[in-house]
Order: C-alpha cells, then sequence, then structure tokens
C-alpha cells in the first residue's frame, strides 16, 4: 500500500537581510494511514514551518510532497481547496487561533460553509455531532471564545479540524499551553479519534514526554534537519545522535533522586542564515571532530533507524556489521 | 539541620474586587521557608501561585487586589503592616523576584548592564564606576561575558535575557527569592541549564526561594519542600519525598498520574476529569470535591481541616483525617499508591 503522505527533499527558504535562512533543509519521510508522526526539536528547528510547508500555508522552496500517491507540491487552486478537505491543522494557542467574534457553533460550521456541500439543515446537524465528538455541550452553542477555558477552546479547534472529514491532521503543540490535567484530556480524546476515523497526524512539539506517548515514529529536528528518525520506543531506549541523547536528558522527570546523568551542551542553537555545510550540532557537541565539518548524510544505522552523524557507530560502539536493511 | 525560619505566611486570604465579582483568589494559605531552602510551588492557572508571591513582595494589582486575612512574617517584621516605602526596601534588596516571561520584564530600551547596575545602587550606597564593576561580576557569574554589558536586550536570545533577570534578581544578594515560572517559556535544554545555575547560585548565596511552577519534574529536581496549590488553598504540603513517593491528596495523584511517563508506555493517561472551580463562585465543601473519584458526602458540605498523617506532611483532605485517626496510615499508604 502506499503510504498516505511521502515528503522527499523537501525545503523551505526565507530570504531575510542577513541572507537565506533554511528553515527546512533537505527533510524526507514517509508516513502510512492511521500513523503519528511525532517532529520534536527545540524552537527555531523548523518543525512548525514543516507542518506549514505540507499544508500549503507557505510554499516549498524545493522538494516534493505526495499525498496518496499524487504530487502536490504544486496544486492549482482547485486542487488545493480539494487538498484541504483532506489535510488540516490545530494550532497551538487556542486563545489566538479563535476569531473571537464567532461563536462555538458558527466557528465549528465554518469549513461546513466554505466547502458549500451542504444545506443549513445538515450543517447544524453535523456541528451537532462535531461538538458532542469532541466533548462540547451543546450549551456551548452561542458561546463565544473567551468565555471558555484554554481546554475547551482547544476542543473547538480539533472540531473545526475534523468538521470536513480530513485524513491527516498536522498537530502544532496541540497541548502546549494547556495545563497538565487538562493536556492529559485533550490527548486522550486525540487517540480516540484516531482509532474511530483512522486519522494520520503529524504531531510537533517541544515535550517529549508528550511525543513518546502519542507517536509511532520520531523525527528529531535540529536547525532545519532531521537529525535522528525511529520508532518511537526504539529512539528512547537506544538513542544514538549526542543532540537526541542530550534533549532526552534535559527533559525534568517527575521523580524524586531520578537516577539519570545530564549530558551538558553548551551554548544555545545557532543561527539558521546561511549555515555552513557539515553536523549544524557541530558547536554545541561534545563529540565534535574534523570530519563533522563535510556533509552529513541521514543513514540507516539500525533496521529503521536513521542517524545523520558521522561518528555515531563510534559513539556508540556499535560494529559496522550492524546495518539497515538495504 | 533545623535552619532559621525565614519567611512565615500564616493563613493569607487575598481577593480581586471587579465591578461585578470578588475573586477569591488565596483561601487561607500558610507557608513556611527556612533559611536557604528552596520550596516548589505547583499547581495548575488559576490555583493562585503568582498571587501569593505578588503579595509577598507587596505587589498586588491596585485597586483590585485586597489582602483580607493573614500575615506574612519576614524576618520578625510582618511586611502586610509596612508602608509602601519601607517595603521599596526590602523589594529587590532582601526580597527579589523573578518572573516568567524574560522577554517582557527587561526594559527594552536600556542597556542590560545599565539595568543590573541600576538595581545595585538603588539598595547601596556606592559610586556608579562600583556598581558597573559589580554588575558585571554578575553578568560573568550567570555565563554572560562581561564584554555584552553595553548590549540591548533584544540582542539576547530567550535563555540569555533569563540569566540577564537572574544576575538583576540576585545582584543585592537578596534572603528570598520569588521565581515565578522561571524556565517555562524556555526550551528543554535551556531550561536545564538556567535551572543547575539557579541552583549553583543560591546554594552558594544561600538564598531561600520559593519556585513557582507548574512541572512536578522541575520540582523533583531543584526543590527540597513541596506545597501543592488548588483554587486557591494549599491541598498538600511536605518535603519532596512525601510528595512524590506518598502522594495523598487526590489532586496530587491525578496530577502525577496525567503526566506521561517516559519509562512505562501506557495507553491511555489518565486525566483529572472536569476543571478547577470558578473562583467567583467557590463550592461550600472541598474545592476539589467535585472532580474527585473519591469523593464522599461530606465533602461537598463542609471543608476539610488540615491534617498531619505523618510528621511535616500536611493534607486538606477527609480522607487524611481517617488515616490519623485509624492511625492505620503508614503501613497502607505506602502499598497502595506505587508512582
Amino acid at each position: 500500500m502506499a503510504p498516505l503522505l511521502e515528503v522527499q527533499h523537501l525545503k523551505k527558504y526565507f530570504k531575510t537581510p542577513r541572507g537565506m535562512l533554511h528553515a527546512v533543509d533537505d527533510v524526507s519521510f514517509t508516513l502510512d494511514a492511521g500513523k503519528t508522526l511525532g517532529v520534536v526539536g527545540e524552537s527555531g528547528c523548523g518543525k512548525s514551518t514543516l507542518g506549514r510547508t505540507i499544508l500549503h500555508l507557505t510554499d516549498a522552496t524545493d522538494g516534493k510532497i505526495l499525498f496518496e500517491g499524487r504530487d502536490i507540491t504544486y496544486p492549482t487552486r482547485r486542487e488545493l481547496s480539494q487538498l484541504r478537505q483532506n489535510m488540516q491543522i490545530i494550532f497551538q494557542d487556542p486563545y489566538s487561533s479563535l476569531n473571537p467574534r464567532m461563536s462555538v457553533s458558527e466557528t465549528i460550521m465554518e469549513p461546513l460553509k466554505l466547502s458549500k456541500k451542504y444545506s443549513k439543515a445538515e450543517m447544524i446537524e453535523r456541528t451537532k455531532e462535531l461538538m458532542a465528538t469532541v466533548g462540547l455541550a451543546e450549551r456551548f452553542w452561542n458561546i463565544y471564545p473567551h468565555e471558555l477555558d484554554g481546554g475547551r477552546r482547544q476542543r473547538i479547534g480539533i472540531a473545526r479540524a475534523l468538521a470536513l472529514g480530513p485524513k491527516f491532521i498536522v498537530c502544532d503543540e496541540p497541548v502546549s499551553a494547556l495545563d497538565v490535567s487538562i493536556q492529559a484530556q485533550i490527548l486522550n480524546l486525540m487517540l480516540d479519534l484516531q482509532e474511530e476515523r483512522n486519522l494520520t497526524y503529524i504531531f510537533i512539539t517541544h515535550d517529549l514526554s508528550v511525543v513518546k506517548y502519542i507517536s509511532d515514529e520520531i523525527m528529531v529536528m535540529y536547525l532545519g534537519q532531521v537529525v535522528e528518525k525511529a520508532p518511537s520506543h526504539e529512539l528512547f531506549r537506544n538513542t544514538l545522535h549526542p543532540y537526541s541523547k542530550a534533549l532526552l536528558s534535559a527533559i525534568p522527570i517527575p521523580k524524586v533522586d531520578a537516577q539519570r546523568e545530564l549530558i551538558p551542551m553548551k551554548g544555545e542553537v545557532t543561527s539558521p542564515i546561511n549555515p555552513r555545510p557539515g553536523c549544524r550540532f557541530t558547536a554545541r557537541c561534545p563529540y565534535v571532530e574534523e570530519k563533522c565539518h563535510e556533509p552529513q548524510v541521514l543513514e540507516e544505522i539500525m533496521p529503521n533507524h536513521f542517524v545523520s552523524c558521522c561518528r555515531c557507530r563510534e559513539i556508540n560502539e556499535i560494529s559496522e556489521t550492524v546495518k539497515g536493511r538495504n | 539541620m533545623e535552619s532559621n525560619v525565614l519567611l512565615e505566611v500564616k493563613d493569607l486570604k487575598v481577593e480581586y474586587h471587579t465591578d461585578e465579582t470578588v475573586v477569591h483568589a488565596v483561601n487561607g494559605v500558610s507557608l513556611t521557608l527556612r533559611e536557604g531552602e528552596t520550596l516548589g510551588l505547583v499547581g495548575e492557572t488559576g490555583a493562585g501561585k503568582t498571587t501569593i508571591a505578588r503579595t509577598i513582595l507587596g505587589i498586588l494589582p491596585k485597586p483590585q487586589g485586597h489582602v483580607t486575612q493573614g500575615e506574612i512574617i519576614f524576618e520578625g517584621r510582618n511586611l502586610l503592616e509596612l508602608s509602601e516605602k519601607e517595603m521599596r526596601k526590602i523589594r529587590g534588596d532582601k526580597i527579589a523576584m523573578i518572573f516568567q516571561d524574560p522577554m517582557t520584564a527587561l526594559n527594552p530600551i536600556e542597556r542590560v548592564g545599565d539595568q543590573i547596575t541600576e538595581a545595585i545602587r538603588l539598595h547601596n550606597k556606592i559610586s556608579h564606576a562600583e556598581a558597573v564593576l559589580r554588575s558585571m561580576d554578575m553578568l560573568e557569574m550567570v555565563g554572560i561575558p562581561k564584554e555584552r554589558y553595553p548590549e540591548f536586550p533584544h540582542q539576547f536570545s530567550g535563555g540569555m535575557k533569563q540569566r540577564v533577570v537572574i544576575a538583576m534578581a540576585l545582584a543585592c544578594n537578596p534572603k528570598l527569592l520569588l521565581a515565578d515560572e522561571p524556565t517555562t517559556a524556555l526550551d528543554v535544554t535551556i531550561q536545564a541549564q538556567v535551572l543547575a545555575l539557579m541552583r549553583d547560585l543560591t546554594k552558594r548565596l544561600g538564598t531561600s526561594v520559593i519556585l513557582i511552577t507548574h512541572d512536578l519534574g522541575v520540582v523533583a529536581s531543584t526543590c527540597q519542600s513541596v506545597a501543592v496549590a488548588y483554587a486557591g488553598e494549599i491541598v498538600e504540603y511536605g518535603t519532596v519525598y512525601h510528595i512524590f513517593n506518598n502522594p495523598l491528596h487526590p489532586y496530587t495523584k491525578g496530577l502525577f498520574d496525567s503526566l506521561p511517563d517516559l519509562d512505562v508506555s501506557k495507553k491511555r493517561l489518565k486525566p483529572i476529569r472536569g476543571m478547577m472551580p470558578d473562583p467567583t463562585n467557590l463550592p461550600e465543601g472541598c474545592t476539589f470535591c467535585e472532580r474527585c473519584d473519591y469523593a464522599m458526602e461530606i465533602c461537598a458540605r463542609k471543608k476539610p481541616a488540615v491534617y498531619e498523617p505523618e510528621q511535616g506532611h500536611t493534607v486538606r483532605c477527609f480522607l487524611a483525617e481517617r488515616r490519623v485517626t485509624d492511625g492505620a496510615f503508614a503501613g497502607s499508604a505506602a502499598s497502595e499508591k506505587v508512582l
């Protein structure tokens, strides 16, 4: 079966006064229907831009996006409106992603209206269904977003994304602005919906514990590039890239006397403007060597486990005989 | 190991008055902080954490904010009875505060070094040149090269700005540091750096800290004692070992259950159902009653008192009362909940 989404060598550059900003630089992956790909990284690593580029909220600079086997990199207006019914997004901030002047029902009904496929009565019926699906009581029908708390607002965002029955949803930090007890409610809802409707998610977040919980596969990004990609538990059990290691070790664990050593990372993320060739993590990496300044490739070190680091085998003491499947 | 008590908050109540309603933000909070101790104040949005900190520092928004009851004893004096002039001497000198958002805590049109110098000169009678030297020392102490003294906040990254804010807060060597979500706006790797820095500096300078956060992971790695706030009350209070290894209040347990665990893969998280009660209209009984899985008939009628089922571990819950009276507490609690 062809994957639902295939992204090949996707690039997104932004022109800035100081040069080209490489927000997404040569990212490739495939995603099967009903699965979740987690994208993690720190601010500025290009994870949101990746999501937005796939949805054509910004145009790709180079590369290819295939949806259900069709090339959708440069769609016509007509194709795009078709596509948008199948691809949706849930935004991070439930406070600014809703129109303050539209009531709950109007917000959820808006995509139905725009699709011009439904009669008035059908729209009302569907909106009621959607509100029930995401757990919003009908008494919120005429309520405005400012009257609701973050968790309920995020439920509106989810209902709106589901309105046209999409196959694929980009979730851009959907729970980051929520309190933990509410966060768990929303995550469970998203998992339920995925099971019921066979939805495919790209789950963008900086919170590694959340991403492990929800994803089948995880992609770690650093300065626009994928540094490591592996199935979820494999990545956590057997972290190979120095950046992923440092990132994982920095998660505060809610246990007293957690037995763990913090891998210190010097300095901060360097500028994504006109980056030099070679590994972009060199400035902060404890293992940096001469050859790290050469361009790196994302190599399948173990089955399904891809790492972009020339010293990966050395650092992790993996013998040359262990290889990916190809 | 018992050191002197630095700060004692006794039965504090704070309300915000708006045109139509009264928001009961803090409802009878008591806390004790010893010298050199770091206390984690955890809770969700609207639990009253920030209001407690602002009350201690005397910077409640006016005219809405009103302290209706209680005392805040700091070094033997009740801060609530001091005049504005006296408070101004304490603020920034004896008690300093770090705010959540480093982007807005700094003056965008003043050089960062000058902002630190200003804080130093406000409380110390020293010459400008001496103050500049000291503020350069402070910058170096938080890991910023002193050459960056004349730069403006926009030239710093988020993590660097938070370091500047920490330098400024510690510049006068305060006795008490109120840190309100100091790392929430930062990435995890930067958060780890900033927390390590705060731990080192406060240890070296002997500063007591109240760390306000919603992140239990941050608390585990930074604090000695923990107060869990819910709807303006402290529902559970104890050492980190009490709270993390033997949480007794259903809300605290719920918080731990709703966190995704890195070591265990679960099919579904166990969220706390419902939401925090409206602070303008708090229920008569226990504030957590509606969301509680263990709620009993009495919980809706009567407010639970504070019980101390084990030395130094207090819980505001009727279940804890039973434990105290039954005396069967120690064994059963440990086996009941394995984190």
